[in-house]
């Protein structure tokens, strides 16, 4: 250390010219001084050159001219040369204090590896999971969607009840709407009832099924999508019906066609049909990712708003961008307007009646909740790091007061000590920030690749700079927050003992036993509330799968097998392509059943309106029901009930009575009372009622399923998807294998990639509260496993230090039972106290978690109770061992020790 | 004469390892050892002063002048001392290397 940073008292007499640290000035006093230094120079010159016989006039001229300045110039000169040397000379010394501290604190970590290596594994683990949960919430909540000026993006519902057709737009609405609104700058649309695996790309003899979505001509530039090659489709592009050119996504460019940069212009096989590529999307631009969470779309072709197109009903999905000066609000009023004469203009046809919300509210809103949630689990999970830091360190400063009373007798000031202190929690922190960082680039790479999680922009997830400035964020604040308690107690101590010199007193014991206690009740409690929360999401979840879904999906597969469009065109081949598909199918050894349908539950649905034959429905208001196409099998594959009546027969064909079997819930709204069976539902005709099943919770597992028919295949030709069914105990695998190859004579280009077991299905519905529920178990278990440890931290330090007094007790006759159930009840003590607090804090939380909830009550009772047995059972396990050891102290050895 | 750039840091050093002395002192010192060649004006001393003193070079305290006068008193530091070894040898070495040069006689002389 330099010899001038020694320190001595001020007001030290010339001649012993000790050299001290000068103390830090006011720049008031700085100046000041400058301006004394600068006058004694000058009159020690003139005393000097008086005391060589000059004249003192001229001796004063002659120390102005050695000034070298104008006295005015010269004071300004060395006034800001004396701040300037301030200014640096503290930033020296506070980065000199802040390297010592540093040192130091390695030093000290260094000494005590056990400790320093549980700190910051706990705190690394709570950063890795707060800067996750951050970067799902930002990528979800916070960073802006990859659209230009994405805050002017309507999403234009077409009504607010549920199912596709009831969200949807007809082509004329979007034509009028282009005519006549004003709000927007522009509106587009897409074909929302777009098959997922509806668009077969035969590449090199083997066909493959990729996804692709018709959107209308100004879908990409009304975003601001700019293609990576090419262009976006030209109007005349956009016209023709049937088109024929097509865009590539990104990937898709990337995967199937090696990223040939010459792809534009090419030509490419869909659904055998040649379509010429007129540019590919750039990678950021993952449709899926925004407007249908959970799937891949590969291609996109043009949807002509022709007058046939207008006829296919409520197909659009609706966005708008608001033009400069219009809010939602004001967009809204114009279109509460506009909307009831856009509807009179084609009386006949459904009617517009447009919602509006922000495109990014559509997207994540449902969700919101949930991350919120999230986010306070995991501000929690932090609390209790901190806590149990914090104890942590309480403990070990008691074992360094005496190194403190040294510095503090060197001369270390108080603030000095806690500046240090603050330095070791500050460094742990950031080094469990570090380790947090590595585990957040590997939780959210994780998330990312969640394909099958049915939650938006989940693949942007990522740590950046965002996320990286969370984290230098909340590692600072909590090693300061975790390192105060401690830091302060410490340090006081320190100077009280440096003064009085005495052992550990015991006022100070119980002072600093109360906190450490009041730290550990604190993060039970908070650990209790993380448990009843992600316990009443386990629950949730589990009568989420106990749904009665209405279906079997176990051993249920489902397989493309669109046929080529000339068959679609006649009703009379497509029947007998049904026919043929089906009797090859059952003939397959381990088939048990095998429909057709028109689609899988949880996936793409419309509605119609349907009547009941005589009633009269006021206003018009006809009910509206969910439409589904299958053929015979369907009950016996699907594993459906039939109520009464009889399931869809092979004899339903175009030659046949016109029928219809319906759910439960359409019987029940259509006749009331009544047995269905055999009464006339008006529908696209007036069709024979003659089966009625149970409800199938087609929607999503938590949503009833609304009234729903079904109509035979062979009656209707209005087929975008034909899905292949089949109940097999084969492998889903192995059996798309041999149906491929039983069905080739009749379809050749079955795709291997879209086979899905409806076991998926379901499992795909219920993946983003799987998701949810599993990371917030895994806090409340990480939560639960640091109580414990605070517990068992607090318990043995207690017994450690009443080792003289348990000795006494023993000595006195107290058996080592005895001792050890006194240790256990302190535990005990502990513990309920904190699930007290803990369960009153959780009734209130839980409150706020019911709009995540699944049948199940807010303060369910099985949740709380159990929540109560885990926690106690945890502190008593925590406090065996403490009572343990306390219950072998040798009362001798104690007291001799003493 | 003026001083070349740098060199009055060298020669406040220098003097200074004499012992701690103010401002007038220093200017005293470097006079009667250069027999009044150097010309530093007062301004530019003091601010060479507190330049030092801010890199750590120099230490300072009030104190009181012979004539009793409130002064401020210069020290070498540690780092000064080391910073005064390294400088003077570098410029000693360059003046020597320059006086080689210079006093190196050319052929038509």
């Amino acid at each position: 250390m330099s010899d001038h940073s020694t320190r001595g008292p001020a007001g030290i007499r010339s001649g012993v010219r000790r050299l001290f640290r000068i103390p830090m000035h006011t720049p008031e006093r700085v100046t000041a001084d400058a301006n004394d230094e600068l006058s004694a120079m000058l009159d020690e010159r003139v005393e000097h050159l008086i005391a060589r016989g000059m004249p003192p006039a001229q001796a004063r001229a002659e120390a102005l001219r050695r000034l070298g300045a104008p006295l005015g110039d010269a004071r300004e000169m060395i006034q800001s040369s004396a701040s300037a040397r301030e200014r640096e000379i503290r930033l020296r010394r506070s980065i000199e204090d802040l390297a010592q501290d540093v040192r130091y604190a390695v030093r000290t970590l260094g000494r005590d590896r056990a400790f320093t290596a549980s700190a910051i594994a706990i705190i690394a683990f709570g950063i890795g999971a707060s800067a996750t949960v951050f970067s799902v919430a930002d990528a979800l909540l916070l960073r802006p969607l990859p659209f230009r000026d994405p805050g002017a993006l309507v999403w234009m519902a077409n009504g607010t009840h549920g199912g596709l057709s009831g969200q949807t737009a007809q082509v004329n609405h979007l034509v009028q709407l282009h005519e006549q609104d004003r709000a927007f700058a522009d509106v587009a649309g897409y074909f929302a009832f777009y098959g997922i695996g509806d668009a077969s790309l035969v590449r090199n003899g083997d066909a493959i099924r990729l996804s692709a979505v018709p959107v209308t001509q100004n879908f990409f530039s009304m975003l601001g999508v700019k293609p990576e090659l090419g262009h976006s489709f030209t109007p005349a592009e956009s016209a023709t019906d049937p088109t024929n050119v097509v865009m590539l996504s990104h990937s898709v460019w990337q995967n199937e066609f090696a990223s040939d940069p010459e792809i534009v212009g090419r030509s490419i096989t869909v659904n055998n049909a040649p379509l010429t590529v007129v540019g590919v999307l750039p990678a950021s631009f993952d449709f899926g990712s925004i407007f249908a969470p959970g799937t891949r779309i590969d291609l996109f072709v043009p949807f002509p708003l022709t007058e046939s197109n207008d006829m296919q009903g409520n197909t659009l999905a609706l966005i708008g961008r608001l033009g400069p000066g219009a809010t939602i609000a004001s967009a809204a009023a114009e279109l509460a307007v506009l909307a009831p004469r856009i509807t009179a203009a084609h009386p006949d046809r459904n009617a517009f009646t447009p919602s509006l919300s922000t495109l990014r509210s559509h997207v994540v809103g449902q969700i919101h909740p949930a991350i919120v949630m999230l986010a306070f689990a995991v501000g929690t999970v932090m609390l209790i790091v901190c806590a149990n830091l914090s104890n942590l360190l309480l403990v070990r400063a008691t074992g360094r007061r005496k190194e403190m009373a040294i510095r503090a007798a060197l001369g270390a000031g108080r603030r000095r000590l806690v500046r240090q202190m603050l330095t070791e929690s500050v460094m742990l922190s950031a080094a469990g920030a570090a380790i947090g960082l590595v585990l957040a680039v590997i939780g959210t790479a994780t998330i990312a690749r969640l394909q099958t999680v049915n939650l938006p922009l989940l693949g942007d997830v990522r740590v950046d700079a965002a996320s990286f400035a969370f984290v230098v964020l909340l590692a600072t604040l909590a090693g300061l927050l975790f390192g105060m308690a401690p830091a302060l107690q410490l340090s006081e101590l320190a100077v009280h003992d440096a003064l009085k010199s005495q052992g550990r007193g015991s006022t100070e014991h119980k002072r600093g036993r109360r906190m450490r206690t009041a730290l550990v009740v604190s993060e039970v409690a908070l650990a209790c509330v993380l448990l009843v929360g992600s316990g009443l999401l386990i629950r949730s979840f589990l009568e989420m799968l106990d749904v009665d879904l209405g279906f079997r999906a176990e051993q249920v597969m489902a397989i493309r097998i669109d046929p080529d469009r000339q068959v679609l065109g006649s009703q009379s081949r497509f029947n007998s392509y049904v026919s043929e598909a089906l009797r090859l199918t059952r003939a397959l050894p381990g088939v048990q059943a095998a429909t057709i349908a028109d689609g899988l539950p949880f996936g793409k649905n419309r509605t119609w309106g349907v009547a009941a034959q005589g009633e009269v429905y006021p206003g018009g208001h006809h009910p509206v029901a969910y439409v589904r196409l299958a053929t015979d099998g369907m009950v016996d594959a699907m594993g459906m009930r039939l109520v009464s009546g009889r399931d869809i027969a092979a004899t339903d064909d175009s030659a046949g009575e016109r029928v219809v079997v319906i759910n439960q819930t359409m019987a029940r709204t259509l006749w009331p009372g009544q047995e269905a069976v055999g009464k006339i539902a008006l529908i696209d005709t007036a069709r024979r009622v003659v089966g009625v099943v149970r409800d199938v919770r087609h929607l999503s597992l938590d949503q009833a399923a609304g009234p729903q028919f079904y109509l035979p295949f062979r009656q209707i030709q209005d087929y975008p998807i034909v899905e292949l069914i089949v109940r097999s105990t084969l492998p889903a695998s192995s059996l798309a294998r041999s149906i491929r190859t039983a069905l080739a004579p009749i379809a050749p280009n079955i795709a291997l990639n879209e086979v899905q077991t409806l076991d998926q299905i379901v499992d795909r519905s219920v993946s983003p509260r799987r998701f949810f529920t599993l990371l917030l178990g895994g806090f409340a278990a990480f939560a639960l496993a640091l109580a414990l440890y605070g517990v068992y931290g607090v318990i043995s330090y207690t017994v450690a230090y009443q080792r003289q007094e348990i000795g006494v007790r023993m000595a006195l006759g107290a058996t080592p039972s005895i001792v050890r159930r006194r240790v256990l009840r302190d535990t005990l003590e502990l513990a309920i106290v904190g699930v007290v607090l803990g369960a009153i804090a959780s009734w209130i939380v839980a409150r706020l978690l019911r709009s995540q909830l699944f049948g199940v009550g807010a303060g369910d009772p099985a949740t709380f109770i159990a929540m109560v047995l885990i926690v106690m059972g945890v502190a008593l396990l925590s406090g065996y061992l403490p009572a343990r050891r306390a219950s072998r102290i040798d009362p001798t050895a104690a007291l001799g020790a003493g | 004469m003026a001083l070349l750039k740098g060199t009055l840091d060298v020669l406040v050093l220098k003097t200074l390892s004499w012992g701690p002395m103010h401002g007038f002192e220093i200017t005293s010192w470097l006079e009667q050892r250069s027999d009044g060649q150097f010309d530093v004006t007062d301004a530019a001393l003091l601010q060479a002063l507190h330049r030092l003193e801010a890199r750590g070079l120099l230490g300072a305290e009030w104190g009181e002048s012979k004539n009793g006068r409130r002064a401020r008193y210069y020290k070498l530091t540690t780092a000064g001392r080391a910073h005064l070894r390294a400088e003077s040898a570098a410029l000693m070495d360059y003046v020597h290397a320059l006086t080689t040069v210079l006093a190196a006689r050319s052929a038509h002389e």
